[in-house]
């Protein structure tokens, strides 16, 4: 019979071997969901069956762009924006390799938002997962283009006055081959709809909402992480193919507004192959 | 003419389900006290030591009387975000007893 017991500081979790292990804990805060997107990513890595000398992921530059520094497969910080020029050369010069790009709001649909357009539109075959935190989590909460309306940041203490991006209906409308949106607490949904990236031959993209207690959460009278997570499991609904993309925007004041979630698009589009 | 009440609709072979048993392992110096662990496990088998790791943050450990209450649906291990909780199989077929 075996008892439960308390590990020390040796390595001792099961994908410890698909992240530098040796710089963990990581730098992120506390109740920072980016950590279990993380997770999620090695997770598919190990479950895809794919060799991870396979595997590459390219990161921007944010707290979220932090990842490429974290997995132990081949990865690439970028510069601020340029994740996806710098994903979309690896892809197309080795089509063999499973390329992700795991990147922040700001970085992807901000800074590097007209690479993001145009990587969907010729279809590159690219996993993209955005971590939506709604803001500029990294240089302390800056409103972004994800920001909902009414949403408070430092550049809009009276609440942002912008129509903020749909971000599935975005890429569905900029061709992407397949398209979902889940947040933390869905990390089993999460973690399929990477590894059925993996597997298809297109742009993928997976919006995860997660909580960013310091710069978003607090702000917002959002509480700590758990209270954000506990939010969204109150307002999630799930709903696998939803045609209405354009009306999934999401409404982080209104507490009784639902929030969308599921795996939404899923076509046969021809990638951009070299 | 039986009544709705009396229609079976317990699996016939429930005697002999066996219900996966899980043992928690946990990296006290990984943690930074989120609670998602704590709060998402459906057995309630967690709950915040007293004592503290080297940053100051309280760390999961087994809640009195919980010692066999894991059901290794894993999702402790799933949602943490810093990778220090997981679970391995403990069920008595796993042992090879
Ligand atoms: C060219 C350039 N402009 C601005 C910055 C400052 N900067 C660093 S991270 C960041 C935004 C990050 O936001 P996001 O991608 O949403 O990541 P998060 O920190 O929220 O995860 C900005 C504007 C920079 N590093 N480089
Ligand atoms: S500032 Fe926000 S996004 Fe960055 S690590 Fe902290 S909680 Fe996460
Ligand atoms: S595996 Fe499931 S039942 Fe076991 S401790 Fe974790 S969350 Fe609880
Ligand atoms: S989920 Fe991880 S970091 Fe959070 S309290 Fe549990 S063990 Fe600690
Ligand atoms: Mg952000």
């Amino acid at each position: 019979m075996s008892t439960p017991q308390q590990d020390d500081f040796a390595v001792v979790h099961p994908f410890d071997h698909l992240m530098r292990a040796d710089r963990l804990p990581h730098i992120l805060c506390g109740g920072c969901g980016i950590g279990t997107v993380i997770h999620g990513y090695v997770r598919a890595v190990s479950e895809s069956g794919v060799d991870p000398d396979r595997h590459v992921c390219v990161s921007g530059i944010g707290c979220s762009g932090r990842a490429a520094g974290y997995v132990n497969v081949d990865s690439y910080h970028s510069t601020h924006g340029r994740a996806l020029p710098f994903a979309l050369g690896i892809a197309v010069h080795n089509p063999e390799l499973k390329v992700t790009v795991i990147s922040g709001d700001g970085d992807l649909m901000a800074i590097g938002g007209n690479h993001f357009i145009h990587a969907a539109r010729r279809n590159v075959n690219l996993n993209v997962i955005c971590i939506n935190n709604f803001n500029y989590g990294m240089t302390g909460g800056q409103v972004g283009p994800t920001t909902p309306i009414g949403a408070k940041g430092t550049t809009a203490p009276q609440g942002s006055i912008e129509h903020p991006f749909n971000l599935p209906y975005l890429a569905k409308a900029c061709g992407a081959s397949l398209v979902a949106r889940w947040t933390i607490l869905h990390v089993r949904q999460f973690t399929d709809a990477v590894l059925r990236s993996m597997d298809k031959d297109g742009f993928c993209f997976t919006e995860v909402l997660s909580p960013c207690p310091t710069s978003f959460g607090r702000r917002n009278k959002l509480g700590e992480g758990l209270d954000e997570v506990e939010m969204y499991r109150e307002r999630c609904h799930i709903e696998n193919g939803a045609q209405n993309l354009e009306e999934l925007d999401i409404d982080i004041v209104d507490h009784e507004q639902p929030i969308t979630v599921g795996n939404f698009v899923d076509i046969e589009r021809s990638a951009f192959h070299a | 003419m039986n009544s709705a009440d009396s229609v079976a609709r317990k699996p016939m072979d429930l005697a002999q389900a066996d219900v996966p048993r899980g043992e928690v392992h946990i990296v006290a110096e990984r943690c930074k006290e989120c609670s998602y662990c704590i709060v998402y496990c459906p057995e309630d088998v967690l709950v915040y030591t007293e004592e503290t790791n080297a940053k100051g943050y309280h760390y999961p450990m087994i809640a009195e009387g919980k010692a066999e209450a894991c059901v290794l649906c894993k999702f402790c291990d799933l949602i943490c975000p810093e990778l220090a909780i997981h679970t391995t199989d403990a069920s008595d077929e796993a042992q090879g007893s």
